[in-house]
């Protein structure tokens, strides 16, 4: 009997995953185990809508419990794999869970995800100090940022910021503390830092860059205090920590699958044991754009995207994940959508108001278009989305007139170079 | 609790209970309706939840804002007048019965 497919971590990517296999006609058994409580659910608004109470988290549910009930998913929640191990190389094997389970699996797929990089200070136990990743901690969060009066956030990236707008939106005051020069340095040009850092302080906020928070006191053990390296103390009675996230790379080891900063996979999503796939936050992967380098993006396209693949590689089909990978983030009334990847430009042109608040940042290598950041510029986005999707250009001379819209400038890649 | 009503390709209607409040989207990804992805979730950003309300609601519903009048744009292989992302739909009681129909390809 066909014991099926194991799919390892219920969230975006694993959904995907189980429900591209039925799609396709795969008609074996599909376990689906996660170690929350809950059904899979979307992540992006716990540090948006959801923080800010406007969402109920079964509204958040990728799909209902009815529908993978009727699609014949097994969802296994509150429950997580200890040890695995195949049998000969795979692909069949067994795994045992932390309560003592085991589970048999003709297929597997890594769709584990990454945990939030821990605050490894005096003082990071205390009560107050928060991270967001999950419906739990977004639920906690929301509950102790009704009370606070002072919210400090460390970190300077996505999350972080997002989780600032939100409780400024609240009238809370608001530090944001970033170790960098910049924020989101890892994935925006410096012009486009330098436009969140004045956007968060023209909001209120109180951006500090370049220091690193080094301390956390309290009374008891509730955090009163932040102490940076400035040698300067801020009072806040809530830390939300945003400084990144770190794949789960535990099963992968106990597998002995090639590990680089994240489980490394080929553009069909296989693992260094291609009877094994990956898929979402939890993997490296070849540049979907050039198929070069190693990239970890953590978003819901390529969760997705990279889950369609991986389901297809199952099945025994060939479908690289070669789809432009974008990316959004909602701050205020800013919003920030990103296409392509501009890991390695040389040149880039901006478009628009600055100070308006509405603007797009196009991003080249050798004059070949990379990647877009749009703010508040939703055809610019998709314009260049477009045309990364279809192989084609925006010169960068004719794209710095912002007179001109950018969806008439595209041009076939061969003769825009 | 108001229902919509989502007409696929092949003609058939499903129909799905909603909360007030919700979107069109949201409750299409949710119950698995096929044709309607909704990828950012709501945000107004992958244009993936294209749909055509029905000629009876179409007034109701009202046109596309700004925002989404780039993404159906650029976004939308078929685009009509009737066209409009359903993340960017509000379900209300008052459009209890609502009825969209899935383009063919998002």
């Amino acid at each position: 009997m066909d014991a099926g497919t194991l799919v390892v971590g219920a969230s975006q990517a694993g959904l995907q995953l189980a429900v591209s296999l039925r799609d396709a006609g795969d008609r074996s058994p599909i376990t689906l185990i996660g170690e929350e409580p809950h059904a899979p659910y979307q992540r992006p608004p716990l540090s948006k809508s959801y923080l800010q109470g406007g969402a109920e988290l079964e509204q958040l549910w990728l799909r209902t419990p009815e529908f993978l009930a009727d699609k014949d998913i097994t969802l296994v929640t509150a429950e997580r794999i200890d040890t695995i191990e195949l049998d000969h190389g795979g692909p069949s094997g067994s795994a045992r869970t932390v309560s003592g389970q085991t589970l048999t699996f003709d297929r597997l797929a890594l769709t584990v995800g990454a945990r939030p990089r821990r605050l490894e200070i005096p003082g990071a136990d205390l009560d107050g100090v928060t991270y967001l990743r999950t419906a739990a901690d977004a639920t906690l969060l929301r509950e102790l940022q009704s009370a606070a009066e002072s919210v400090v956030v460390v970190g300077g990236g996505f999350i972080g910021l997002e989780a600032a707008a939100v409780a400024r939106a609240q009238g809370k005051a608001v530090t944001v503390v970033e170790a960098a020069d910049r924020l989101i340095g890892r994935a925006v040009a410096p012009v486009v830092s330098e436009f969140y850092r004045a956007a968060h302080a023209r909001r209120g906020v109180d951006v500090r860059l370049g220091v690193q928070v080094t301390s956390l006191a309290g009374e008891g053990n509730r955090v009163q205090c932040v102490g940076l390296s400035d040698g300067s103390r801020i009072p806040a009675d809530l830390v939300i920590v945003g400084i990144g996230v770190v794949p789960r790379m535990q099963l992968a080891r106990q597998l002995d699958l090639d590990i680089e900063g994240g489980i490394v996979v080929d553009r069909y999503a296989r693992t260094s044991n291609p009877t094994v796939v990956a898929a979402g936050d939890c993997t490296v992967q070849p540049n979907p754009l050039t198929g070069h380098g190693r990239v970890r993006l953590e978003s819901v396209q390529n969760a997705i995207s990279q889950a369609k693949t991986a389901a297809a590689t199952l099945l025994g089909r060939r479908e690289p994940n070669d789809a432009v990978p974008w990316f959004w983030s909602d701050q205020y009334d800013l919003k920030l959508q990103i296409a392509g990847l501009s890991n390695g430009h040389d040149r880039f042109v901006v478009r628009g108001d600055l100070e308006g608040e509405a603007f797009a940042v196009l991003y080249y290598r050798d004059e070949m278009l990379l990647a877009v950041d749009a703010v508040n510029s939703p055809g610019d986005y998709m314009a260049v989305r477009k045309a990364l999707t279809q192989g084609s250009t925006i010169s960068a001379d004719a794209a710095a007139d912002g007179a001109v819209a950018l969806r008439n400038l595209s041009v076939p890649q061969a003769l825009g170079v | 609790m108001p229902k919509v009503v989502f007409i696929t390709l092949d003609g058939a209607a499903r129909v799905v209970d909603a909360q007030a409040g919700e979107s069109v989207m949201a409750v299409a990804v949710r119950n698995g309706v096929p044709g309607i992805i909704g990828e950012c979730g709501g945000n107004c950003s992958c244009a993936t939840c294209h749909v055509y309300v029905d000629n009876e609601f179409s007034a109701s519903v009202g046109g596309a804002g700004d925002m989404e009048d780039d993404l159906l744009d650029l976004g939308v292989a078929d685009r009509r007048d009737t066209s409009r992302l359903s993340c960017q739909i509000k379900v209300t009681e008052e459009l209890d019965g609502l009825t969209v129909h899935i383009p063919e390809e998002q």
